[in-house]
């Protein structure tokens, strides 16, 4: 279904004027500097950024550092004291320097953070996975609910939509959470390799639909009532949307909950696929709506990770702390990025990040 | 179909989860100058911290002598788990919004959805009561 309301009366796509009182596609110095570029500026042009060498430079960084491995296979408890002669604010300000990469690299990269977060701090710091995955749900939470209220004011987040949904995510994060937090952690690292290679498959290889086409809603949906309306602020329109294949796809939130609460991610990529692949959702409503459904599902878990002594708070709080601030300083790369070179970056080190990890569980790279 | 673009219930819950993730925040802040200014004896001294955080969560449990569950809320004299208290608020913001929203949903005569909110909370409820824990691997 594409039911779509003309929202400014007279305005029809192929319009170039612009229309008083219609909200403008994009900001207007943006606007233009696009139309520049396309009639050929006589302005000398700003290089685009990322340059494509950049993952090559931080791989290259991440294999150089390394890091001292964590004392995995240490059983017992740990003797205070014998983390090395680094005093904890220098690993604390590393971490936040961390996080700030993470924050701006998610942010450009369209994921919620948790997954980056939890391959490249999980792979390269000294901190074990049990307070790895605390820290990445919290930092996942604080995200969505960040954006959330935001998402719900613009409509581009369904509250009704999300209620079943949350409720199979957090019922699976829940046993994910006690199922990942029973698991040794070079079972969690592989596992998570593998998990970071399928979301590099579907990166490269899922066609995204802006609005697709759901012919009918099906009678869950229906009784539900998961149906909308929701402004298009870039196009100006009202566009309605209907959702189907509503069972298959509570089935598929069931798992995407348990995955997340193993691995300590909010795992809104997933979301965002079968709210937009498998009911039908448009792109914006699904990313939108996963921001809400990451809040259910990460409080859910948070709290058997709380409950359970994972949280270490000088991993817990530099993160948010850092990935907040990358976040705020994404967005001011993200109005001048190539988002096809941004693509390749985030994939590259998503790729790495899960060779690594499965490395690391199979104890070839320690 | 003839819905409006955001309902009122909408608004409402993205009003309250708003109030309480920014007041979690300045929270959060607060507590953690507090816990690395040390002006609150931490339960586990910062230095000693490096030993413990290469170890499995029960191992520094059982190492540093934490009790697990809701055990914190006795211990808030201590600037580490003082930062608790910004913490469990942010992971009851949700549950705090859907509480707020659940007599509007009835109210609209949308039975189903309020259903689902009450089973929601019930969830988030176990979660949050501590029943739910592990004693590690």
């Amino acid at each position: 279904m594409r039911g779509r309301a003309s929202f400014c009366r007279g305005r029809g796509r192929e319009t170039p004027a612009p229309i008083p009182n219609c909200r403008p596609a994009a900001p207007r110095g943006l606007a233009q500097g696009r139309e520049q570029r396309k009639v050929g500026s006589p302005f000398p042009r700003r290089p685009a950024w990322p340059p494509i060498y950049l993952p090559l430079i931080i791989i290259l960084f991440l294999c150089l550092w390394g890091g001292p491995a964590p004392a995995w296979g240490a059983e017992g408890p740990a003797a205070p004291g014998g983390g090395g002669s680094t005093p904890w604010w220098v690993w604390a300000l590393v971490l936040f320097g961390f996080s700030f990469i993470v924050g701006i690299l998610s942010l450009l990269g369209g994921m919620g953070g948790g997954t980056l977060f939890v391959s490249i701090v999980g792979g390269f710091l000294p901190f074990h996975l049990d307070f790895v995955r605390c820290a990445s749900l919290l930092v996942a939470l604080s995200g969505a609910l960040s954006a959330g209220p935001g998402l719900l004011r613009f409509g581009m987040g369904d509250l009704r939509l999300s209620l079943p949904i949350a409720l199979m995510t957090s019922t699976g994060a829940i046993f994910g959470a006690v199922i990942g937090l029973k698991l040794p952690a070079h079972v969690i690292q592989i596992a998570l390799g593998f998990t970071i290679l399928g979301i590099v498959a579907v990166m490269v290889r899922a066609k995204r639909s802006e609005y697709p086409r759901v012919p009918k809603a099906d009678v869950l949906s229906h009784h539900l009532g998961l149906a909308g309306v929701y402004l298009d602020r870039a196009t100006g329109e009202e566009v309605s949307w209907k959702v189907h294949r509503t069972p298959l796809a509570l089935g598929s939130f069931l798992l995407i909950g348990i995955m997340a609460g193993v691995f300590g991610i909010g795992a809104g990529w997933a979301n965002v696929a079968v709210l937009n692949l498998i009911m039908g959702a448009p792109l914006k409503v699904a990313v939108g709506t996963s921001k809400l459904i990451v809040c259910l599902t990460d409080t859910a878990a948070a709290w058997v990770y709380l409950h359970s002594g994972a949280v270490m708070l000088v991993v817990v709080v530099p993160s948010i702390i850092g990935m907040m601030l990358g976040s705020w300083a994404g967005v001011g790369i993200l109005v001048r990025i190539a988002p096809i070179r941004l693509r390749y970056v985030v994939i590259a080190l998503l790729l790495f990040a899960g060779i690594r990890s499965l490395l690391k569980g199979f104890g070839i790279w320690n | 179909m003839a819905r409006e673009p955001v309902s009122d219930i909408q608004l409402y819950y993205a009003r309250v989860i708003d109030r309480a993730a920014k007041l979690a925040f300045c929270l959060l802040l607060i507590t953690f100058a507090i816990y690395i200014s040390g002006v609150l004896r931490p339960y586990v001294a910062l230095e000693d911290l490096p030993g413990y955080w290469g170890q499995p969560a029960h191992h520094y449990l059982q190492a540093a002598q934490i009790q697990t569950g809701w055990a914190w809320l006795g211990e808030l004299h201590h600037g580490d788990f003082l930062n608790f208290i910004p913490i469990a608020i942010m992971a009851g913001v949700t549950f705090l919004g859907y509480l707020w929203v659940l007599s509007k949903f009835f109210r609209n005569r949308e039975t189903i959805l309020g259903i689902i909110i009450i089973i929601q909370l019930v969830v988030l409820a176990l979660a949050a009561s501590g029943i739910i824990r592990t004693g590690g691997h």
